[in-house]
């Protein structure tokens, strides 16, 4: 059977005025045109005037380019631009707490090490992990941890910027960055 | 006060008002000559001040009203219609229009009142989340914070509702900051020179290159036509569209909101193409090598089955809204821009290539355009035998022959709509009134009013379905007080005639409530309580007359009641859902009819 391949995902970085409003007019219109958030985060930037949107939508890339138009409609959207996976930099944050107890405990806290996680809370049988980084690490440690038992978890959802223009190569293909 | 010493870009603005008198001086200063609105506790303060203000106020008697009439306003003159309610209950009860002016395109300001800031949130009396209701049916909305905000945002609001794709604009006021008795009303007067909008630069020249692609496209074409949409009449391209039409030789379908963008007695008109479009509008679209789209949106009314909808036809598509290209159907040629501005660019190109004699031969095109036409025309059947009822079609015939060539017709939304689009001729722009993209039942009576106040010269006539009229014809209260004097002619056939016809040819004539009542209001009274000239016709001998009558009375709105032919049926018709190619013609309307 082939596998299933994976769902289309895009990255929108939305630029919006920093309005009162603005991030319900955002979702409402994906909303009104039957079109699925996959996450959604925001924050105010370097400019008070504007706050950054970052937007994960699993869409083929017709209704896409549709969406952005519509997107674009709205009186305080100043700037979309789609991110590409290769040519951007995506990150999410993770809190998770696993159970830790003092069998499988040594094992946890190695784990986290391997995947340069920090341990922010300790509880007789539980450990409170944060970890940051691409999604796809995210996943892997969330598969990891399932094996311990999984008590809470909770992610932020995408944020993303486009990477630089560089004359070197990039240190990403060294593995390290991206 | 002016002092000559100082500096005198801040003398002006020294003067103190409060947000309720900034509101109406924002109005005036945006050329506002008339308003429509029902007043109430939130909205109070800003009534207070239009005492002493020169705008015009009309008193609705349901708020929808105001908003339809703001509508027929902005569809008659071009210009922005507005529109003033208090909050909550008022506020849900303007939300069609909203909707009707989101979907056409059409240019209105609406303000509606909040209760206090503190209030807000709190379920308070008449507290309605305006904003949250409308946001996906504005093109903006907005919710004012402080007075000292007011005169930029109306500033905004109509800059947005009038440029780039024109729409709806509400502004939502809560009651503290325009009422005088509160400290928080308090402002400094002041006009923003210009508006600052980030995020809102419409496109309106067409990028050039395009453009001459298009001229192109125009250049190889074979059998072109010319689908002229709504956005012609809002950015005032009739006499731009005119002159390419001529220059190019092309023929014109102009769709249910582009009626009178393009002269219906042109010999290149086609009219009205999709689900009600005659024959050779609707046949000539489909047979096509190309579609010069110019303003149009490719709606699901115009293009049947999508998949089946031009299927040889290559897309020159132009539009100011860049959402619409591509939406429905893929454009070999997308300009995003003012459609006026690129016709009048293609307009140069085509000239300088050598006009028409530039163009490939189309005999063979126009050849078969014309027998489609001659084959194929609107046509109806208006016999009559002792007992038989009006044709609804022959009492739109007569209208049209009978009034002024620059008459004004509105219409509700059902059989009527589509035989007034059909039969009546129109040959001008901004005479057309109607609800295309949401459908508004009870849309025709308000918006004839407005429409009569924008063009008082003018013979304002309304046709409107008895299922219709009983939606909102109070309103003729408010055009009897105000002396607004519109003419209505209900085509009354004592049925939901189009849902009739849908349950006659889908749903095996089983009529399951549309028949309004086999005790049917007498219209002529009913007329005559809300202060109009009432009139009912029953035979054909008395439909002249009495719409002569009707148009020899200008002081008070007139009414006349045809009782007309409940099996009458709009043909042709392409059945929803289903391609171009199987349309259903009318017995009357040719060969192939069934």
């Amino acid at each position: 059977m082939a596998p299933i391949a994976p769902p289309p995902h895009h990255i929108l970085s939305v630029l919006v005025e920093n309005k009162a409003g603005v991030l319900a007019r955002v979702s409402s219109l994906f909303a009104r045109r039957a079109y699925n958030i996959y996450s959604l985060a925001v924050a105010p930037t370097d400019d008070e005037r504007y706050s950054r949107i970052t937007i994960v939508v699993d869409v083929e890339s017709a209704p896409l380019e549709q969406i952005t138009k519509q997107l674009f409609k709205l009186v305080n959207v100043v700037k979309i631009s789609e991110l590409s996976p290769d040519e951007s930099v995506v990150r999410e944050l993770m809190l998770c707490t696993v159970r830790a107890e003092p069998g499988t405990r040594g094992q946890v806290i190695e784990l986290v090490g391997v995947f340069e996680g920090r341990i922010v809370d300790v509880g007789h049988n539980d450990l409170t992990v944060e970890l940051s980084g691409p999604p796809s690490k995210l996943d892997d440690f969330e598969d990891l941890m399932r094996a311990y038992g999984i008590v809470e978890l909770q992610r932020t959802g995408r944020v993303a910027l486009a990477k630089l223009e560089r004359e070197v190569p990039r240190l990403r293909s060294l593995g390290r960055v991206g | 006060m002016c002092f000559p010493d100082q500096e005198p870009d801040r003398s002006h603005t020294a003067m103190k008002l409060n947000g309720g008198q900034a509101l109406i001086k924002s109005l005036e200063m945006e050329g506002v000559e008339v308003m429509f609105g029902l007043p109430g506790g939130a909205i109070l303060p800003v009534y207070d001040p239009i005492i002493d203000s020169p705008i015009r106020h009309i008193l609705v008697r349901h708020e929808q009203g105001a908003g339809h009439m703001a509508e027929g306003y902005a569809h008659a003159t071009g210009r922005p219609g507005v529109a003033m309610v208090t909050s909550g209950p008022a506020a849900t009860n303007i939300v069609t229009p909203l909707c009707d002016a989101m979907l056409d395109s059409v240019p209105i300001v609406v303000i509606t009142g909040q209760v206090p800031s503190a209030a807000i949130g709190t379920d308070a009396f008449q507290e309605c989340d305006t904003i949250g209701i409308t946001r996906s049916i504005t093109k903006h909305n907005e919710l004012v914070t402080s007075a000292q905000d007011i005169p930029r945002v109306v500033r905004e609001a109509f800059h947005i509702a009038t440029t780039g794709r024109p729409g709806p604009v509400l502004i939502d006021v809560p009651k503290d900051i325009v009422d005088p008795r509160n400290p928080r009303s308090a402002m400094e007067w002041y006009w923003p020179e210009s508006v600052d909008l980030p995020g809102y630069k419409p496109t309106t020249q067409g990028h050039p290159r395009k453009i001459r692609d298009a001229a192109a496209l125009i250049a190889e074409s074979r059998r072109p036509v010319i689908y002229a949409g709504g956005g012609i009449v809002r950015s005032g391209a009739s006499e731009a569209l005119f002159e390419l039409a001529n220059l190019l030789g092309v023929h014109v379908v102009t769709t249910l909101m582009a009626r009178g963008a393009f002269p219906d007695s042109h010999p290149l008109c086609l009219g009205m193409p999709g689900m009600h479009g005659n024959y050779t509008a609707v046949t000539s679209m489909q047979q096509a090598d190309l579609l010069i789209t110019l303003g149009a949106r490719f709606d699901d009314r115009v293009t049947g089955k999508v998949s089946a909808f031009a299927p040889h036809a290559k897309i020159i598509h132009v539009d100011i809204d860049p959402a619409e290209l591509g939406k429905v159907r893929r454009a070999d040629v997308p300009i995003v821009g003012d459609v006026r501005l690129v016709i009048e660019e293609l307009i140069k190109i085509v000239r300088e290539q050598g006009g028409r004699d530039s163009q490939p031969d189309r005999h063979e095109w126009d050849a078969q355009i014309d027998a489609w036409r001659d084959r194929h025309p609107i046509a109806y059947e208006q016999g009559w035998d002792e007992g038989d009822k009006l044709k609804p079609q022959f009492c739109i015939d007569m209208l049209r022959q009978n009034t002024p060539d620059d008459t004004i017709l509105c219409s509700g939304v059902g059989q009527h709509q589509m035989w007034s689009s059909q039969i009546w001729k129109f040959d001008r722009p901004n005479t057309w009134v109607n609800s295309g993209g949401l459908g508004t039942m009870g849309f025709a009576v308000p918006a004839a009013i407005g429409a009569k106040v924008g063009q008082p010269t003018k013979t304002v006539w309304a046709v409107d379905g008895d299922g219709c009229f009983q939606m909102t014809a109070q309103e003729l209260v408010t055009a009897s007080a105000e002396r607004i004097p519109v003419k209505i002619a209900i085509l009354n056939n004592a049925y939901l005639g189009m849902v009739r016809q849908w349950q006659e040819l889908f749903y095996e004539e089983r009529y399951s409530e549309v028949y309004l009542s086999p005790d049917l209001p007498d219209y002529k009274m009913w007329a005559e309580a809300m202060g109009c000239v009432g009139m009912r016709v029953e035979h054909p001998d008395e439909v002249v007359p009495a719409i002569e009558k009707a148009n020899s009375i200008d002081d008070r709105p007139v009414v006349i009641d045809f009782r007309v032919d409940s099996e009458e049926k709009v043909y042709p018709m392409v059945p929803a859902g289903a391609s171009n190619d199987d349309i259903i013609l009318g017995p009357a309307q040719g060969p192939g009819g069934h």
